[in-house]
């Protein structure tokens, strides 16, 4: 008895303990700081990091002002340089279908080869996949002693004299620069592809931008689409004059999280990130949630384009085929647990596999050859659905999905979770509940428009509140590209940062899980990655990131504890 | 979804009054105490299919449940050819073709498996589950981990990296009031040169966020006692076979190494992603399990006979469903399996009661049934290997019922 009181006691000192404390909480939500703060603050949230002169900027223009073009980025001038920086990132432009044939996998050279597909028509590509086309037909021809005709890649000793292969390996840069461009393009071609791996990099980073292209294609021409995702992403988060655009462009995609080296994705996911992500960053929640649901990288990360309805056309009657057909609830699940309602968000194993029905025949032509969303009739489960209690009548066809997505993106659990996602994101990693609520109303009044959502949160006093001022860490890409932007580095290219990202544990479009990475501090403050970082900032500083130049002795500063936090 | 959660979290209010521990606690943690002893945790992320790790094959259900990705019986009881068969433990299990390498550890008594085990928490997101089997706290989410609560208190004889974790972040596993720290890299595991090292120890010593302050102390102290051991030699037995363990090979190679350096390691984390598989389930499972199984065979040959202070245990969120979806794969379920692995373990066995899978004996009628909480069987683990006693504060609201006996002790 006695232990049972003084566990009741003790429970009752912790809730009021607790209670005291988010009253505390609370309280520090509502005391305002200072404007110097309220700047700092905007270019620490809303950007990827203050340069230098830009909190001065903003104070001549007026912080109520910056935010407001921040909101209206296609008002914001884009700055020349980072389209200057983008123009050799070709694959960044191209349709799916493009980039399978550009930059092929071995596979689809082999269909090259075999007359299924076309080379590429750009003459640089064409030569260099011509090269391993060749390369490998010779390995192949050694494995089999036969075919002595075949084309050569020869070893480099073959290609150049002994003095030459020296200067290439051991010159400064201007001499191997100035003796590989003395070689005529076709010989330039057969070299890079006779390279070992480590000289070819010691060549790259020297190397011209459209050199650099030739050697990343002999590398591997598959590899190019995501090195330029992530080059991209950096150079734009870096160098991008509409911040906000940016910030929420990482948001949103971390939100529809897909992970890139999950089969086709590998060419889906560019065309994702640019037309079903970034157009409706600023616009409204339906419309972005619709373009992920038919974006055809995202029904392959999350299987629906596989999935067939138990009662579909194809299967009645029919035999089914060993294994490959029936219905698969990922892509069902994850919508509402990850994209819309949030896990708590009231619904039950049942209307998972409602959605799932609904989204079944929803798929892709060609996935492997860079497909196109398409509705299978035959594949789709035509019966009744009840999806958290809306009865959907049998016969909707494609129609059904489309309901599912007109009920959830409008349902008052998405609005109170991606209210509060967006909140932890931008203000605090637990952000005010009152703040939340009023974030979710202007979500449902505004039929989900997201730069209402963002108004609302931007003209709240708890964003510029005591609790919110210099409480959250950085995430590694954060912490990267601000550090940078700290020094004003100047970048020539952008796939050294993306490692060193890495490194500090945010693996950029390599995120596995359909969470994508957490928005809050917690996880981010751990040893591997406190020295990672420290690291990377000495790095920075010594100029040590291939493809970053920085004049600047900051390493300590940027190493330091507050240069950790925004 | 709330009620659910509300009840869970009420019960274990109630729950931790009662709190009276059994008496065969008392006597595991007395054997526990004195010597140098490791805990392995090894977390498989995605939802590992436990019943093609696992096959029980003498189920006839299984083989209708699964007609095209069913792993076939042990050769001799049925078609198929041997690769492709599972490997015989007790006459109704069988391990994945693949997990050959574990099958001497079965064999010598070292290698114990629980079946039909997992969390009481119905949920079956990935990410929830996760949450919930590292915090050691079903239907909730704690700010710390079952293994960080698992360590008695620190005393001048702790270790700097008492507990540690393999991968670039600190999982929800080991965080906690007690000092553990995340190594991605043993090599790199340090910081520019010894000048400036100690200006950024003495910066973040001096940070007014005490999170910053007290990762950094516990980062700078790891990384001195690190660099100690990386500038000796290091030539495990075995070195290939670690690394045709894949991710988890590495991470094992490097918690072998500071294990064998006797620096003091309590408790060791490592992880292993993939195992979601909605489609393509048989190729890509065998990858995984070949990996697994080498990783963990090439730990255990590297430790030797520190195994008798070692046990290693595995775990995955939850199982997946009984029966094959349609796309050669499974969707995701409830029951799995753990594995638990060292010199200890009272090992050649499989623990915990078959609820069998029948439509009527499936959760849901969909998925393998649980009937061994996975705290008790990390219980027993805490309890008897690390000695904590206190239980109540490893899993609050969880009180085990009778002894698995997993461990000799």
């Amino acid at each position: 008895m006695r232990r049972t009181a003084l566990l009741a006691l003790a429970s009752a000192l912790c809730l009021a303990y607790a209670n005291k404390k988010s009253a505390d909480e609370a309280r520090q939500f509502l005391k305002q700081i200072p404007n110097n703060e309220k700047i700092t603050q905007a270019l620490n949230r809303l950007t990827f990091g203050p340069r230098p002169g830009d909190a001065e900027q903003v104070r001549s223009q007026g912080l109520k002002k910056w935010i407001d073009l921040q909101l209206h980025p296609e008002r914001i001038p884009e700055n020349p340089v980072l389209a200057e920086k983008l123009k050799t990132l070709d694959t960044l432009t191209m349709s799916a279908e493009q980039l399978v044939q550009n930059y092929p996998t071995p596979q689809i050279v082999k269909q090259m080869v075999a007359g299924q597909m076309p080379f590429p028509t750009d003459p640089d590509r064409r030569m260099m996949i011509e090269k391993l086309v060749a390369k490998a037909e010779k390995k192949q021809g050694q494995a089999e002693q036969a075919n002595p005709d075949a084309p050569e890649a020869q070893p480099l000793a073959d290609l150049l004299p002994r003095e030459q292969i020296r200067t290439l390996r051991t010159g400064t840069p201007e001499q191997r620069m100035a003796a590989f461009q003395a070689l005529t393009k076709d010989r330039q071609a057969d070299v890079i592809a006779a390279l070992p791996a480590g000289m070819r990099q010691g060549l790259f980073q020297f190397a011209p931008p459209e050199l650099r292209r030739r050697i990343e294609l002999a590398n591997g021409p598959q590899q190019v689409v995501a090195r330029d995702l992530m080059e991209g992403k950096l150079l734009r988060a870096i160098y991008s004059n509409r911040q906000l655009d940016e910030v929420l462009a990482d948001f949103w995609f971390n939100h529809f999280n897909v992970f890139l080296d999950k089969g086709a994705d590998r060419y889906l996911v560019t065309a994702y990130e640019r037309e079903a992500i970034r157009p409706h960053v600023l616009g409204k929640f339906k419309d972005l949630l619709e373009a992920t649901a038919k974006s055809p990288a995202m029904l392959f990360y999350l299987d629906n384009w596989q999935s067939v309805g138990p009662d579909a056309p194809q299967l009645r009657g029919a035999v089914p085929k060993k294994g490959k057909r029936g219905l698969n609830e990922n892509y069902g699940r994850e919508l509402l647990e990850l994209h819309t309602l949030g896990v708590d968000g009231g619904y039950t194993q049942r209307d998972v596999t409602e959605v799932a029905r609904c989204f079944t025949g929803w798929t892709i032509n060609q996935p492997q050859r860079g497909g196109t969303f398409a509705f299978n009739r035959r594949t789709h489960d035509n019966g009744e659905k009840v999806v958290l209690g809306v009865t959907i009548p049998a016969g909707g066809g494609m129609a059904d999905g489309e309901k599912v997505l007109d009920i959830v993106a409008h349902h008052p659990s998405t609005a109170r979770f991606i209210s509060r996602k967006l909140a932890q994101r931008f203000v605090a990693d637990e952000p005010p509940p009152a703040l939340v609520e009023r974030m979710a109303q202007t979500f449902l009044k505004s039929d989900g428009d997201l730069r209402e959502v963002m108004r609302t949160m931007l003209d709240s006093k708890e964003a510029w509140s005591e609790g919110a001022y210099r409480s959250k860490m950085k995430s590694p890409l954060e912490m990267v590209t601000s550090a940078v932007r700290a020094v004003n580095g100047n970048v020539d290219f952008a796939f050294a940062l993306a490692n060193q990202v890495a490194q500090l544990g945010q693996p950029l479009y390599r995120k596995q899980e359909p969470t994508g990475y957490s928005n809050s501090s917690k996880e981010w403050v751990n040893s591997a990655g406190l020295l990672a970082r420290m690291n990377f900032a000495l790095q920075l500083a010594n100029d040590k990131v291939p493809g970053v130049k920085v004049d600047t002795a900051a390493g300590m500063t940027l190493g330091s504890p507050e240069f950790q936090k925004k | 979804m709330m009620t659910r959660r509300l009840f869970v979290r009420g019960s274990a209010i109630v729950m931790a009054g009662i709190g009276a521990a059994p008496s065969w606690l008392a006597r595991a943690a007395e054997g526990a105490r004195g010597k140098r002893k490791t805990l392995v945790a090894i977390f498989q992320r995605g939802a590992a299919d436990s019943l093609n790790v696992v096959v029980p094959f003498s189920e006839k259900r299984y083989y209708e449940l699964r007609p095209t990705i069913g792993i076939a019986a042990p050769s001799g009881q049925n078609s198929g050819p041997a690769q492709n068969s599972a490997i015989d433990l007790d006459g109704r299990f069988g391990l994945h073709p693949q997990l050959q390498p574990l099958k001497a550890f079965w064999d010598k008594g070292q290698l114990a498996i629980v079946e039909a085990t997992g969390s009481p928490d119905p949920s079956r997101s990935h990410f929830d589950a996760q949450d919930y089997m590292e915090s050691g706290t079903p239907g909730k989410t704690s700010g710390d981990g079952w293994l960080n609560r698992a360590l008695l208190p620190a005393g001048p004889e702790t270790s700097p990296v008492r507990a540690i974790a393999m991968g670039a972040q600190l999982p929800r596993t080991l965080r906690g009031d007690r000092a553990a720290i995340a190594v991605n890299d043993m090599q790199s595991f340090q910081v520019g040169n010894q000048d400036t090292s100690s200006i950024l120890e003495s910066m973040y010593a001096g940070s007014a966020d005490s999170r910053l302050e007290r990762t950094g102390k516990d980062a700078f102290a790891a990384m001195k006692m690190i660099r100690s051991i990386t500038q000796g030699p290091n030539n495990p037995p075995g070195n290939q076979q670690y690394f045709q363990g894949g991710e988890l090979g590495r991470s094992l190679q490097q918690v072998a190494r500071l294990i064998k350096a006797d620096v003091g390691v309590e408790a060791a984390f490592a992880e292993v992603g993939g195992w979601d598989h909605h489609g393509n389930e048989p190729g890509q499972l065998a990858n995984l399990l070949r990996q697994f199984g080498q990783a963990l065979s090439a730990f255990c040959q590297d430790m030797g006979d520190r195994m008798d202070d070692i046990v290693l245990v595995t775990m995955s969120e939850f199982g997946r469903t009984a029966q094959e979806n349609g796309n050669n794969g499974t969707d995701h379920g409830h029951g799995g399996a753990m594995m638990v692995l060292g010199g200890p373990v009272r090992g050649g066995k499989i623990y915990g009661r078959w609820p069998g899978l029948a439509t009527e004996q499936l959760y849901e009628g969909r998925d393998l049934a649980v009937t061994t909480d996975f705290r008790a069987v990390l219980s027993e683990l805490v309890a008897g290997h690390l000695g904590q006693t206190n239980l109540a504060q490893v899993f609050p609201g969880f009180t085990p019922g009778d002894r698995l006996g997993l461990l000799r002790s």
